[in-house]
């Protein structure tokens, strides 16, 4: 069973709807009993760090999400997902977040590039990840942000996209995965990877 | 280099919406854009429940548009599954409703529709281009260079920039406006009226800077299949999402 954290904000439905259309069992709750006991766990994020951070911690899910990490069930960050799991995020003149990857969140800072990075793209795998299997170099992923997650560790980066410059727009480590843009709403190739984060078992074989 | 949208555009009245969306979604169109042109109050369930049927089979961002006038009717909306509205006359006529959507839902979320028309020099109208509500009926005296800018301010996350003069015509879009209108915001533009051939999404792209480009009657009576329009622009060196 796939837990889809809920925490208030924004499209939990999209990502309950894009598994179900999988035939992939989840559910959406901010149950601690109900996180602790599923199999895998999914924080789609959608809005800003603050208030998510606020309602995260607000109701006890900072510590639920951490321990469903040290648990090692397979986690997955969508969108915002993948800016809180960081040491923190500039947004709203900079908010802590979970500190479970290090790093943090940084604002677009560009010259002629429109903020926030808004549309279709694509990404450069950086390493092979079985969440990422079946996935082809012409495969784009649809992105709304306008901050990017920048890891303090290079193996933590697992692909990369361009936009001005070039940011992080899947980073992860052992377990946890994250992924900037928004995988419920990037057709056939974000639905091939929630197919593949459904069967994993949370392991990153060593290359 | 951005990857350039094509969005296909759908009236709920004509055909199945979710049919309709389904197909398109399968052929590799980047978004969806529906327009309830009723936009009558008996209507509105209906419109909620193919916004949801929609989102239970497409999974591409699309967008709602038509009549939407209150932060209701987007929540609405938005919760049923739609990840932008659209408004255009409701925004005209209470600007203020552009920046509580904003605030309320994300920028992301609110697209300004624009209908636009040349009109010849006026001294009211600086850049020529008027805006137009109540479909094309009725002129504001609204310079929509003006609009575009005042609506981005407000906080509206992409501009759908409707020429009425080129809308219909298949001869391709108003260049002049879009690159104008382009090259003033710093949101995103989608060009909206005229599209007939391939080579006018190669044109809006190329030489009007559009950001996306929206398509209907071109694909809608079956004359263009939508990957033919990609390799097309893709072989024009324009980077698009094959799928």
């Amino acid at each position: 069973m796939i837990s889809i954290i809920d925490y208030g904000a924004g499209n939990l439905k999209s990502v309950a709807r894009a598994f179900g259309y999988l035939g992939i069992r989840c559910r959406i709750t901010a149950k601690p009993r109900e996180i602790l006991s599923s199999d895998k766990v999914v924080f789609p994020g959608v809005g800003a760090a603050a208030s998510a951070m606020q309602t995260i911690t607000s109701r006890g899910l900072d510590s639920v999400i951490k321990e469903a990490v040290y648990l090692k069930k397979p986690f997955l960050g969508i969108c915002l997902g993948a800016q809180i799991v960081l040491d923190s995020s500039e947004e709203d003149r900079g908010v802590p977040c979970l500190g479970i990857l290090p790093g943090a969140a940084l604002r677009f800072r560009n010259s002629h590039l429109k903020v926030p990075h808004m549309g279709w793209n694509s990404i450069a795998v950086l390493r092979p990840h079985p969440v990422l299997a079946g996935i082809d170099r012409k495969d784009q992923f649809y992105f709304v942000h306008s901050y990017y997650a920048a890891c303090a560790i290079s193996s933590d980066v697992i692909a990369v996209t361009a936009y001005g410059i070039e940011f992080s727009s899947i980073i992860g480590r052992d377990n946890v995965i994250a992924v900037q843009f928004h995988i419920e709403k990037s057709g056939p190739a974000g639905l091939r990877l929630l197919k593949n984060f459904s069967e994993w078992n949370g392991v990153v074989e060593p290359c | 280099m951005t990857t350039k949208g094509i969005k296909f555009e759908g009236n709920i009245d004509i055909g199945d919406p979710v049919e309709m969306a389904v197909k398109y979604y399968e052929e590799g169109a980047d978004e969806l854009v529906f327009y309830d042109i009723t936009a009558s109050h008996e209507k509105r369930n209906i419109v909620i429940d193919v916004v949801n049927a929609v989102a239970e089979n497409i999974f591409i961002p699309f967008s709602v548009g038509g009549g939407l006038r209150t932060l209701k009717d987007m929540e609405a909306v938005l919760q049923a599954g739609a990840e932008k509205i659209s408004v255009n006359t409701a925004a005209v006529l209470n600007p203020e409703l552009i920046r509580q959507g904003a605030g309320a839902f994300g920028t992301q979320c609110i697209v300004l529709g624009m209908d636009v028309k040349k009109v010849p020099a006026r001294s009211d109208i600086a850049s020529h281009y008027e805006v137009v509500i109540n479909g094309g009926r009725t002129y504001t005296g609204i310079d929509a260079l003006e609009w575009a800018k005042r609506a981005e301010d407000m906080g509206a996350g992409e501009i759908c920039l409707n020429s009425i003069d080129a809308d219909g015509t298949t001869l391709g879009y108003e260049l002049a406006l879009t690159s104008m209108i382009s090259e003033r915001v710093s949101i995103p533009v989608i060009a909206s009226g005229g599209a007939g051939k391939p080579e006018h999404l190669r044109d809006v792209f190329v030489e009007a800077g559009a950001d996306a480009a929206l398509i209907a009657s071109m694909v809608h009576y079956g004359e263009y299949r939508l990957a033919e329009i990609k390799k097309y622009l893709a072989a024009e060196g324009i980077s698009v999402r094959c799928v």
